[in-house]
């Protein structure tokens, strides 16, 4: 009776087929950011109303004077959240690898905590834009705003979930250094997404 | 674990993992699509056949020519390729499955999901009518406010995901699961073709992916991507779809030129010709196919520099589009041919590819292309690439490899009574029409006045897509015959050259029971001669000798979530079945995350 080593010979490559898998995976995801934010600066001033991105805005109806729409110290502070959780989330699987439980549990609770604290922020400051006067479809840079930074909030969550998981695992103490491999690819998938608001935060909110 | 062995039965297919079967299941599925998408070409044929008829309203015709473009290209020639992907790469690298074989499972799950949903539409009388390329502001609520886009936006969102998936699963299988000693310069070139389909696939979906996703924003919640009402660029639609849409024509074209490359050096008894420059060359097409996207664009006006750009790019694909097919012709120079069924269509290929590659590059000059363009000119030009190259290597594949998939032998005689049947039908439905785009004639139109010269071209290209169709009724009965006769099949009927050829026909489940070693290209060639003799018949050993993984039922929970999800979209964005959908998704995921994949 063979076993599952006949069936998982060492790979080609040497990498682990899940790990090579994500790397794939994130080589496409490349494509579908770029898309969504050449759609952004393809649309950049293309609006035919207000409110817009950096300057203020008077609605020619009512005559009421909306503000510029970014507020750039709130989503410097949550992106430096989302940077720093993709280190915690390095601390995290170096804890994991050595068998150190409470390295592990500890500082993945801080990466799911910082990834929810970034989600709260995004959804305050939607709220809040909507507030101000822009909606998804008050105009192109609306459209385009809220599509490319929600596609970005939803991988976030989605990250977030995931990480959630192997939390809950490893407090179950289900999760050792064998299954290192797991929290490493989820934590590849988080710095992805990671890197990519590295690209949006200054090409949407910094770029004037 | 009695579930493991199960092997017939219902709920076996279901459940099954085996890249074979799930081989087999696109094989079937694409087949039935590919006949609806063909019983669609001959109602516009009939329409067709002389000026003035009424058989179709304009209307129903619209929706024949999208439903069979789209059918065409996403239902039948991209699942076609993945059977061959899913039966033929795994045995051709010497491995026992693909690296996830449950992602496999969801794959063809989601992929049948998204052509039901597509044909489904007929049904509601609200099938896509504005062609397989949707450009916008003919898909926006204004002008098309039925369920027809609807549809046809959803039905290509879940196909797309269907791909992704089978992206990753065979850009990790062809690079992770090789047999020890296979390096990247001895893989069979179509599994080489079929590596790069893969990476065109995981380049240009999430493109296309974007674009549906804010076409579906324009339609449910009223945003202005697309329509310049509200500041929207429909030319943002074209790029976008044809930065997706031309790798798409690579993602049709490679495995066809893999499956030729593997069926021409077995059928003249010497070895591929300049492999590694077929190889690169293959490389270099893909490459360059991001690159010209715009040339599907020239009638727009983007200016002389790009236009010249775009023009000369074109052109420059031709170049290892050359290479290639005269390796081909030096595979065959000289070689002692054994002139099969599977030849006749692969040399019917290099043919008829030519022509369709020399219309190409006519195309790709910039002002012979303003003439050219929305005419049947072009029509005849696609169908040359599509039909004369991708279905006529398709068929050849089917004959070469129906062996080794169901251990019988087909007829000969008539193998090649449908290949004389498919290529007389096909250029006489076809060939004309280059004539027709040329005098004028639009595509896309639901009929036209007499007296304008078109009548003769019209009438031989309806009588040609009967031949075409008669020569696909004697594929079928070709196929009942011999279904109903013994299992003939010997493991290595045509003397192959690569490892699928080493073990019985068809496979046991595992497909090796030893991994193979390789030690050269064309590997069951080498293997051959070093004995020097006769290879024996390969033996069978018992079915539980190797430890395979379970079925599951995941996959299909998954698949059927998206579903649900995307049935929500189509009631007008209902909520609770979204929401319902979503949740089923999420289940699956998780069943599947946390169920063993062995026992």
């Amino acid at each position: 009776m063979a076993h599952d080593a006949a069936l998982h010979p060492p790979t080609s490559t040497g990498l682990d087929n899940r790990k090579l898998a994500i790397w794939t995976f994130i080589g496409s995801e490349c494509l579908f950011f770029a898309t969504l934010i050449s759609t952004y600066v393809v649309y950049k001033g293309q609006s035919l109303r207000g409110p817009y991105p950096h300057e203020a805005w008077t609605d020619p109806a009512t005559g009421r004077v909306v503000e510029r729409i970014f507020e750039i110290p709130l989503v410097t502070f949550g992106t430096a959240v989302l940077l720093f959780s993709s280190f915690f989330v390095v601390l995290s699987l170096n804890g994991l690898q050595r068998g150190k439980q409470k390295q592990f549990i500890g500082w993945l609770s801080a990466t799911v905590i910082c990834g929810l604290f970034f989600i709260g922020m995004q959804v305050y400051e939607f709220q809040h834009f909507v507030h101000k006067g822009l909606g998804f479809t008050t105009n192109l840079f609306g459209s385009s705003f809220f599509t490319l930074t929600g596609f970005h909030g939803t991988h976030v969550t989605l990250g977030v979930l995931w990480l959630a998981t192997l939390l809950y695992l490893g407090i179950r103490g289900k999760m050792g250094p064998e299954k290192a491999l797991n929290l490493e690819i989820a934590a590849l998938y988080w710095h992805f997404v990671d890197v990519v608001w590295i690209v949006i935060f200054p090409v949407v909110y910094l770029m004037k | 674990m009695s579930t493991a062995h199960e092997t017939t039965g219902i709920k076996s297919w279901l459940t099954t993992v085996d890249h074979k079967r799930i081989g087999i299941l696109y094989g079937g599925s694409a087949f039935l699509f590919f006949l609806i998408g063909g019983c669609e070409a001959l109602l516009i044929r009939w329409q067709l056949r002389a000026p003035e008829q009424n058989f179709l309203t304009p209307e129903m015709y619209n929706q024949l020519f999208t439903m069979h473009g789209t059918s065409m290209i996403f239902l039948g020639i991209m699942p076609l390729s993945a059977m061959f992907f899913n039966y033929i790469i795994p045995l051709q690298i010497g491995a026992r499955d693909v690296a996830f074989p449950r992602l496999n499972a969801f794959s063809f799950w989601t992929f049948l999901v998204g052509g039901l949903l597509l044909n489904v539409s007929f049904l509601f009388n609200a099938a896509p009518n504005a062609g397989w390329f949707g450009y916008a502001n003919l898909t926006s609520k204004q002008y098309s406010p039925g369920l027809n886009t609807d549809f046809w936006v959803s039905g290509l969102q879940i196909l797309g995901i269907a791909s992704l998936a089978a992206a990753v699963n065979f850009t990790v299988t062809i690079l992770n699961l090789r047999a020890k000693g296979m390096g990247m310069l001895r893989l069979p070139v179509f599994t080489w073709m079929s590596l790069i389909t893969q990476i065109l696939l995981l380049l240009s979906f999430p493109i296309i992916t974007v674009a549906l996703v804010m076409l579906m924003y324009d339609r449910f919640f009223g945003s202005s991507f697309f329509s310049p009402g509200g500041g929207g660029d429909p030319l943002l639609w074209q790029h976008l779809f044809w930065l997706f849409g031309h790798p798409e024509v690579y993602i049709l074209i490679m495995p066809a030129f893999g499956i030729i490359s593997e069926i021409l050096p077995v059928f003249s008894r010497k070895p591929l010709f300049g492999y590694t420059a077929m190889v690169f060359s293959g490389c270099f097409i893909a490459f360059l196919g991001f690159g010209v996207w715009s040339h599907h664009m020239f009638a727009v006006g983007m200016g002389p520099v790009a236009d010249s750009v775009f023009a000369l790019m074109t052109m420059l694909i031709a170049v290892p589009t050359g290479v290639k097919v005269f390796n081909w012709i030096g595979t065959v120079w000289g070689g002692s041919l054994q002139m099969k069924t599977p030849m006749y269509f692969a040399l019917g290929f290099i043919a008829m590819f030519i022509i369709g590659g020399l219309s190409g590059v006519m195309h790709a000059v910039a002002p012979a292309d303003l003439q050219q363009t929305d005419s049947y000119f072009v029509v005849a030009h696609f169908h040359y690439v599509m039909f004369g190259g991708s279905i006529f290597s398709l068929v050849a594949g089917a004959y070469y490899w129906w062996p080794k998939m169901f251990g019988r032998m087909l007829s000969e005689t008539l193998g090649k009574v449908h290949f004389w049947l498919m290529m007389i039908g096909f250029n006489l439905t076809f060939f004309p029409m280059h004539f027709l785009g040329l005098h004028g004639m639009p595509r896309r139109v639901y009929t036209y006045a007499d007296g304008l010269g078109f009548n003769l071209s019209n009438l031989a290209a309806t009588v040609g897509a009967f031949i075409i169709a008669a020569s696909f009724a004697v594929f079928l009965w070709n196929i009942i015959k011999t279904w109903r006769g013994p299992a003939n099949a010997p493991a290595d009927p045509w003397n192959g050259a690569t490892l699928e050829w080493s073990i019985p026909s068809p496979p046991q489940h595992f497909n090796f029971a030893e991994l193979p070693v390789v030690e050269a290209r064309d590997a069951w060639w080498h293997e051959k001669r070093k004995r020097g003799a006769p290879m024996p018949e390969p033996k069978h050993v018992a079915e539980d000798a190797v430890h395979m993984p379970n079925p599951s039922w995941w996959p299909l929970v998954t698949s059927t979530g998206i579903a649900i999800f995307f049935v929500g979209l189509l009631l007008g964005v209902s909520l609770p079945v979204i929401l319902l959908g979503g949740a089923t998704v999420l289940v699956g995921i998780y069943g599947w995350a946390f169920e063993p994949a062995f026992s």
